[in-house]
């Protein structure tokens, strides 16, 4: 099969006997072995896992039994992810003499049970504290559209896995835009869910109380049938909401004329270069989505997100950071160091404000059921870049990464981060919706890519 | 940032790596300096705007 195929075709063609799940799946490998020196997307490959699955799926498709919707489809998942077997990185060199994992987590377990095939695990930026997909013990994940781009992090792998067609959709994880950023930078579909709808059992945590896990696809018909087939609660997550699973894959084509949508205003129009408003533009003007809005507090909102992260992070690395400082990335050190001294007093004001924040924006969502906004500033930076050029001044480049997804996952909303192919890079725009209305965004989504105004591009060559 | 405000920062530095035991050695010093500069002057952002006192926090934030 085309390497660029869809999970969807990939499984109907399993299903259907035009392809069998072993071939795909060296076919998959072999595309990794050749492209994963240029990409750096892989930190492991689970060949004999995959074969072995790959097997399973065909004897049972010759036995006769019904296969599961994600049947021989490949896919990869953030080195966070608990795989049976390995060691979870989570991006670091620490890490590396963990136990290994006694089991799989809760999503690769579900999407196992839908019969999909774990090919390894993705690249990331150290213990998720990154926007880049840059990886000091690693080396960069590279951006398939242009290899001397960032992907974006801290999912960058999994950007670049999907984008450079190793695998058709992979796991990430977003606490303030992990997902929507190397969605933007690679030119991907990027569902983050509601805070609380899939679980983040057995993975490796950076925030309790931001952190977020969803797939990348390069269509919204993948995510959709990823997204699905990993709904439910699970006891193992404390987060994880107890309410049934609401699948989205039916809905898809659903009309969007009844919806009502606006265009996030104010600090949502500044800190971006061009190509970032351009994208807004085509989305709204296809969407017909004359009406403005504007997210009260929106930058407060990102710098409460900013203690939050960085003294909960510090926290959960405070025994690392006294026994195995020099071990750490520098400069994620550093930002856990910083985090550790900040007074507590500020941590309860932010997740106060973090409360009356998520009133005033539920409060828009009484008039409008979707919010359009950027998700990057700009397109993929070089990698290496430290700074970047922003209304006329020079400043840090990391930090502006994650300005417009930072307020939004603040409070946990659901957003599909969809890619406008525009040249020479693609940049991606979020389309925001009110909490457990997944569906809305994906819809929306979805029509977004019927439109053409949406799209994964095919990097060149 | 002034010379007194950083070395109120090196100050409050030095007091965490006591108050918790946290090796820091020296040459990162100016690194972590920078980032906690950053980090409180957005703590600042949130702390400055005026609450009731009954808001109640959201550590276990629930959408």
């Amino acid at each position: 099969m085309d390497a660029w195929a869809s999970a969807g075709e990939v499984a109907a063609a399993v299903v259907e006997g035009r392809a069998s799940a072993v071939a795909v799946a060296e076919a998959a490998l072999a595309l990794i072995d050749e492209r994963n020196p240029i990409l750096n997307a892989f930190t492991a490959t689970t060949r004999e896992r995959a074969l072995a699955k790959a097997g399973a799926v065909d004897t049972d498709r010759a036995a006769g039994k019904a296969l599961g919707p994600l049947a021989g489809v490949p896919y990869a998942v953030k080195n966070l992810f608990d795989v049976a077997g390995q060691a979870t990185l989570a991006g670091s060199k620490i890490n590396r003499g963990r136990s290994a994992a006694a089991r799989d987590a809760t999503l690769i377990r579900r999407l196992d049970a839908a019969g999909a095939v774990l090919l390894g695990a993705l690249n990331m930026g150290e213990y998720a504290y990154d926007f880049t997909g840059e990886n000091v013990h690693c080396g960069p994940s590279r951006n398939p559209h242009d290899t001397t781009r960032m992907t974006g992090g801290s999912s960058g792998g999994t950007g670049g896995a999907v984008a450079g067609g190793l695998v058709p959709f992979a796991l990430g994880s977003d606490t303030n835009g992990s997902i929507r950023v190397p969605s933007s930078f690679c030119g991907l579909f990027g569902l983050k869910p509601t805070y609380g709808r899939l679980s983040r059992a057995g993975t490796f945590p950076f925030v309790a109380s931001l952190d977020h896990t969803g797939p990348m696809a390069r269509s919204t018909r993948d995510l959709a049938l990823a997204y699905d087939a990993m709904q439910g609660h699970d006891p193992e997550d404390p987060v994880c909401a107890d309410r049934r699973a609401e699948p989205v894959l039916p809905e898809l084509t659903r009309d969007i004329g009844g919806l009502r949508i606006a265009v996030a205003g104010g600090y949502f129009e500044s800190g971006a270069l061009p190509e970032a408003m351009i994208a807004v533009a085509r989305v709204a003007s296809a969407l017909d989505a004359t009406r403005g809005i504007e997210i009260p507090e929106a930058a407060r909102a990102r710098a409460a997100a900013s203690v939050i992260s960085a003294t909960e992070g510090a926290a959960l690395h405070l025994d690392r950071l006294r026994t195995r400082a020099a071990d750490f990335d520098p400069t994620v050190r550093d930002r856990l160091f910083a985090g550790a001294c900040v007074p507590a007093s500020f941590v309860v004001k932010a997740q106060k404000f973090r409360r009356w924040y998520r009133e005033q924006v539920l409060k828009l969502f009484e008039n409008v059921d979707a919010i359009v906004a950027p998700a990057t500033p700009f397109s993929a930076p070089r990698i290496g870049q430290q700074t970047i050029m922003l209304e006329g001044a020079e400043v840090s480049l990391r930090p502006q990464i994650g300005i417009f997804t930072q307020p939004i996952s603040f409070i946990g909303l659901p957003v599909v981060t969809v890619p406008v192919p525009l040249s020479p890079l693609p940049i991606g725009v979020q389309i925001i919706a009110p909490p457990w209305r997944e569906d809305i965004a994906l819809r929306i989504a979805y029509a977004l890519e019927e439109m053409k105004v949406a799209a994964a591009p095919r990097p060149a060559g | 940032m002034d010379a007194d405000a950083d070395d109120a920062i090196d100050k409050l530095i030095d007091a965490s790596a006591v108050a918790l035991t946290l090796p820091i050695d020296a040459a990162w010093k100016p690194a972590i300096r920078a980032n906690l500069e950053v980090t409180l002057r957005l703590a600042n952002i949130v702390a400055e705007f005026e609450l009731p006192d009954e808001v109640e926090p959201a550590p276990t934030f629930e959408a």
